[in-house]
């Protein structure tokens, strides 16, 4: 270990960084864990037509709500079982793995995006601005979200994309106001005044200066979104607001099995426990970001 | 030797309050200071806490403006409320700070401290700031394998060393201290005062130094301002000062200063006894 960190503090190359990144990372077991599995998500997600056992939508009429094999089944060749209209729900899962993780991306990366921005220059520049950003925050937040979401996908017209666009609207009040209390706090430590007196602009003041040291909450909350996204566009499917079916969204699955979870339970626990094992990697990850991320947990 | 600074009735207001139904009120922190300093001397402000030092010391610095008054800085007149600050000024004036465990972003590398004034203030390539960043390290007595680490794995007399050197870094004509030791042990402000005199002659800046430790501002000052409640109230030279102080207030605080010689132990012991057997 000692001879790690000399080599890492003398190079100063490109990847020196990442290197030091990653050290720092693999201490912490479950984040790694967290990434296996997330990575094998994202393999299952490019590779599903080659992985996956029948086309997701394919029904076998005979075989309706067929229990897994290892549960009283008789049909080897559905790994975990069939559903309400005979469809492998396996295949749907690989396939359904593509939506999520995309829902999740997409709605968390623009949430965060615009959130921090908000939240910077609300925190940033105080008065007005402050005022302004943070009232339409609280207008947001007072709604019900699932409400707003689904007011917002009624104007746009049901969809899986106007789904994500009103999820990500409804979760950027919480990044902005989190950011915006983390400037706070931070604006008025000295390295920033040393920084002004250092020569820098006010962009390069909020975003390199300040920003890096309000990372941690940031990172959790995304984390936490990420499995929130998925849920909120599996009750706007539910609603027939979000994905529409036959598509395998795992949210949507997840809904319509709702009134066979006594007489089918794998229907719903399947779907379930994608979303699970999904989210749990997720939040893993996000807990070894935010401990390799800050220097303060670092050993010299 | 040319003057490097001259404020002329320096002025600060701050406006506190100003409610829907209340006007709010007006508070003096500076009243009208003025002061020259040559290059290569050290002007010492002393005064107590809310007296103004930090207040004089954000507007020599540039970080805050103003409200009247006239500053030069190498002769030329300064208003950033008119002309905003522009890295030709930046270069001229560098501040260290009073708290070496605040002042330094924990987030970033020493080298990247260091660097950082360079790479917003002139146009050196990245491989020269470098090289200059490392040896201003050395210059401040670090060594080289430091610049990769982060803030939080020095001590404190290390980062302030760190924060010296981010600020003259740019050679700049003047170097505000605010209050550089109070923060340190005994043993360390003196490595650091020791740091400062052999950087001053070195380099021949100009500091001035704010301080309320007055052991401290005899060791390193040639001119002393004191300050009481926004107003300079006696300057001139440090031996002229210390030697006949004449504001009222200027007395009090000498008197005040704990003195730790043989002398005034025994004559304190000796009024103690003398207490005792009465």
């Amino acid at each position: 270990m000692a001879a790690e960190t000399t080599t890492s503090s003398t190079s100063t190359g490109r990847f020196s960084g990442l290197r030091e990144f990653w050290y720092y990372f693999s201490m912490n077991k479950g984040a790694v864990l967290g990434l296996v599995v997330f990575v094998l998500l994202i393999l299952v997600a490019i590779f599903a037509p080659l992985l996956a056992p029948f086309p997701p939508d394919q029904q076998f009429r005979e075989f309706i709500r067929m229990a897994p094999p290892w549960a009283g089944g008789t049909q080897p060749q559905f790994l975990l079982g069939t559903d309400e209209v005979g469809r492998d729900i396996l295949s749907r899962l690989i396939y359904g793995s593509r939506y999520s993780l995309m829902i999740g991306f997409i709605v968390v990366t623009g949430a965060l995006v615009v959130g921090v921005t908000l939240g910077l220059l609300a925190g940033y520049y105080r008065g007005w601005v402050d005022a302004l950003i943070m009232r339409v925050m609280d207008i947001i937040l007072a709604f019900p979200s699932l409400l707003l979401a689904l007011v917002l996908v009624a104007i746009l017209g049901p969809g899986l994309f106007n789904a994500m666009l009103a999820i990500a609207l409804v979760l950027q009040p919480h990044f902005a106001r989190l950011t915006r209390a983390a400037v706070l706090s931070e604006k008025s430590r000295e390295y920033v005044t040393s920084a002004k007196v250092a020569g820098a602009g006010h962009l390069r003041l909020m975003f390199i200066t300040i920003l890096p040291n309000c990372l941690g909450p940031l990172i959790v909350q995304a984390t936490l979104s990420f499995s929130n996204a998925i849920l909120e566009a599996a009750a706007l499917g539910f609603l027939g607001m979000g994905a529409q079916p036959p598509t395998p969204e795992w949210g949507t699955m997840l809904a319509r099995a709702r009134e066979f979870i006594t007489s089918a339970w794998w229907i719903v626990t399947m779907p379930g426990l994608a979303i699970l094992i999904t989210v749990l990697a997720i939040n893993l990850i996000g807990d070894g970001l935010r401990d390799a991320l800050d220097p303060k947990l670092k050993r010299s | 030797m040319a003057t490097v600074l001259e404020a002329n009735n320096i002025v600060r207001d701050y406006h506190i309050g100003g409610t829907l139904f209340g006007g709010g009120r007006t508070v003096h922190a500076v009243k009208g200071v003025s002061f020259k300093l040559e290059q290569g001397k050290t002007l010492a402000i002393v005064g107590e806490s809310g007296s103004g030092k930090s207040t004089l010391a954000r507007i020599l610095t540039l970080i805050d403006r103003q409200t009247a008054g006239e500053l030069k800085i190498d002769g030329q007149v300064v208003d950033i409320a008119k002309s905003g600050v522009t890295p030709a000024m930046r270069r001229k004036v560098q501040m260290v700070f009073q708290n070496p465990y605040g002042s330094l972003n924990p987030r970033q590398k020493i080298g990247d401290v260091l660097m950082e004034p360079l790479l917003l203030n002139t146009s050196m390539p990245a491989a020269e700031r470098r090289d200059k960043a490392l040896d201003m390290l050395t210059k401040v007595g670090l060594q080289p394998e430091h610049f990769n680490r982060y803030p939080h794995m020095f001590s404190g007399g290390q980062r302030q060393r760190i924060a010296i050197a981010r600020a003259i870094i740019l050679q700049p004509s003047l170097l505000v201290l605010d209050e550089p030791v109070s923060a340190l042990d005994l043993s360390v402000q003196a490595q650091i005062l020791n740091l400062l005199a052999d950087l001053q002659d070195e380099f021949g800046l100009t500091y001035v130094f704010i301080s309320h430790d007055l052991s401290v501002v005899k060791y390193i000052a040639d001119e002393v301002l004191v300050m009481y409640l926004g107003e300079a109230v006696e300057q001139g030279t440090r031996d002229k000062v210390f030697a006949n102080p004449e504001h009222p207030y200027t007395k009090a605080l000498f008197a005040a200063t704990p003195r730790a010689d043989v002398e005034s132990i025994k004559a304190r012991l000796a009024r103690k006894a003398a207490l005792a057997t009465a």
